[in-house]
């Protein structure tokens, strides 16, 4: 196991450094002369190459790259023209808001897209099948942050069942202290039942959003992999043997079914991730997404590229998660490594 | 392709569409969208720019179908006439990175070696990003305009074709035919460009119907969140952004009506993609 983990790590690597690469040659690509950018249009030739020589972009393009990983390697971002902060401090601050919503998102899709996909599967042609069938052509074409604006309409304009849909907390709730960053698990530690219920009202909706969009491919590949799986040998060999079907579909059937699923996970991720972006932008959720989209508005690239940088970083290391976790399931992972 | 097997392929096509009336739906979609794209600036009743304040923020009714904005401008009409530019934009990545990605995944597949590992290693990179997130920072880093939008669009798209493309390239490398041609004297380029190229490009034709809705929701979200299209061109993603604000005061056909038309037009060509794989490869059906 120890060895598939260290395999796992070292496929990952090539990846970080192509993403390093990639958002390095990025800023390279920025239209025009940062220097005269930061310098402003009233300065003069000198005062522009002073600070061309601050900001090392008159060091040829190699050094420019060793000065940029040695920068993050101290996990250093650069700044934020607009707000001053440093951009580290800024991402750090607010991925907790982004990595909240998101799990909780996945969780909600795995939670209703595997059950629809499993009993799809058992049923074909029934009315579970053609719902899901119907629910998963419907996910994946609808744009995430129309389905976003829809749910606003809906249950906050109409039914009233949803607060205004801006930011994490109620304005008259104080936030939990400090401890994940995650306000559900922070408010359950601080036992405040109040500022819990007041966190879980606002997370209903954008992760409802995030859910049905990553629903689609989930539930597809559950009821495709447990067609293939349950006309399998062995599936009939359960049965003949006497099985009850709950005993059959859940131990035999999902247990193998479930790898296929697993690597769709990667994929969901990677949308996911991206959908992020749009539904905290509709849900003013103060999490990394809406922090780079604000910056990309203001021409502000330290921000954004440091967003791309933990973004990319986060979904290398989520996959590398994915395939640990398929090696401790599939023990034939195990074997062959 | 020979006359026969054209009229049988015709055949087979009719089949699919008779068997699945779904995908009879779907073209007639593609049909109505090609023509909102082509024939819609002259049919609108109303100029999709012209305000008119005394009319602002009007519910659906027989004058102004889908209602109007807050600055008094028909609805309806913007929605018809942001066709083209919505289409035009998808059509335009696709196409780049059918032309990018399909070729160079076929020189992957058939030359193999340095080129196989270059192109596979490009495609590996694109993929450890998060896609949309990708494409936000090279539209951010290239500037923001329409035009690198449809780039970023392109780029993000550009594994799923070399992927297919070199699998595909792979597998007739030592077909027969490849060999045949190969004997009678034809040099690499030939045999890529007359041999390996037809019989990879329907595969790469479901390939592109397939991203298509893709790309039209990678667009609009790019222009969702302000880049690329300026107001007050009419464009999908742009005009249910500007209609957000009124979701919550219940001004909902703002944002409705466009954001309908982005889900119709991506539904189309997921159905249409899904019927077209029927038909050239159909023992991929599901």
């Amino acid at each position: 196991m120890l060895s598939l983990i260290l395999n796992r790590l070292m496929l990952a690597i090539p990846s970080l450094i192509g993403v390093v690469i990639v958002t390095f040659l990025l800023t390279r690509a920025l239209p025009g002369d940062p220097a005269a950018y930061f310098a402003g249009p009233a300065a003069t030739e000198q005062a522009i190459a002073e600070i061309r020589a601050k900001l090392g972009t008159d060091r040829p393009l190699i050094e420019q790259f060793g000065r940029y990983v040695k920068d993050l390697a101290r996990g250093e971002l650069g700044q934020s023209l607009t707000t001053g902060q440093p951009v580290s401090r800024e991402i750090a601050t607010r991925l907790p808001a982004s990595a909240e919503l998101t799990l909780i998102g996945l969780l909600l899709a795995v939670l209703l897209a595997v059950p629809m996909g499993i009993l799809a599967a058992t049923k074909p042609g029934s009315a579970v099948d053609h719902i899901t069938r119907v629910v998963s052509t419907a996910g994946v074409s609808l744009p995430v942050f129309f389905t976003g604006l829809l749910l606003v309409y809906v249950f906050y304009f109409r039914l009233g069942w949803a607060p205004s849909p801006v930011g994490r907390l109620d304005v008259f709730l104080s936030p939990p202290p400090h401890v994940t960053g995650f306000y559900l698990v922070d408010a359950l530690l601080a036992r405040d039942g109040e500022v819990f219920v007041g966190a879980l009202k606002q997370l209903a909706l954008p992760a409802l959003t995030l859910s049905i969009f990553a629903l689609a491919p989930i539930a597809r590949m559950t009821r495709a992999s447990m067609l293939a799986v349950l006309s399998s040998d062995f599936v009939r060999t359960a049965r003949a043997s006497g099985l009850s079907p709950a005993k059959v579909v859940v131990t035999y059937a999902f247990r193998n079914a479930v790898l296929p699923v697993i690597t769709t996970l990667g994929m969901v991720l990677s949308f996911l991730l991206g959908a992020n972006v749009l539904v905290e932008k509709v849900f003013a959720w103060p999490g990394i997404g809406s922090f780079a989209v604000e910056a990309l508005i203001a021409s502000d690239f330290a921000p954004v590229q440091g967003f791309v940088l933990t973004m990319a970083a986060l979904y290398v290391t989520l996959n590398l998660l994915i395939d640990i976790a398929y090696g401790l399931i599939d023990p034939r992972v195990r074997l062959d490594s | 392709m020979s006359g026969g097997s054209n009229s049988t392929a015709l055949a087979h096509a009719r089949y699919v569409i008779g068997e699945n009336p779904v995908t009879g739906f779907a073209f007639g979609l593609f049909v109505l969208i090609v023509l909102a794209a082509i024939l819609g600036p002259s049919l609108v009743p109303y100029d999709p720019l012209a305000s008119n304040t005394s009319r602002a923020l009007q519910a659906p009714s027989a004058q102004h179908w889908f209602g109007t904005d807050q600055l008094g401008r028909d609805i309806f009409s913007r929605v018809v006439v942001a066709t083209r530019l919505d289409l035009t934009i998808a059509v335009a990545s696709v196409a780049l990175v059918f032309v990018l990605g399909g070729l160079s995944g076929i020189a992957a597949g058939f030359f193999g070696g340095w080129v196989e590992r270059i192109v596979m290693r490009i495609a590996d990179t694109i993929m450890a990003f998060p896609l949309f997130v990708l494409a936000m920072g090279i539209v951010a880093a290239l500037g923001n305009s329409v035009t690198n939008i449809v780039i970023a669009t392109a780029i993000v798209n550009f594994p799923l074709y070399a992927r297919v493309a070199r699998a595909e390239a792979n597998i007739r490398r030592e077909a027969g035919f490849v060999e045949a041609a190969r004997l009678s004297g034809n040099g690499d380029m030939r045999i890529v460009l007359f041999q390996i190229l037809p019989n990879v490009f329907p595969i790469l034709v479901v390939q592109m119907s397939l991203t298509m809705g893709y790309a039209i929701l990678n667009a609009a979200g790019l222009s969702f969140i302000g880049l690329g299209v300026r107001p007050p061109t009419p464009e999908w993603g742009i005009m249910v952004a500007e209609g957000a604000a009124f979701m919550v005061s219940g001004e909902w056909w703002i944002a409705f009506f466009p954001g309908v038309a982005l889900m119709l037009a991506v539904f189309c060509f997921n159905l249409l993609g899904d019927g077209l794989r029927d038909i050239v490869d159909p023992r991929r059906r599901t």
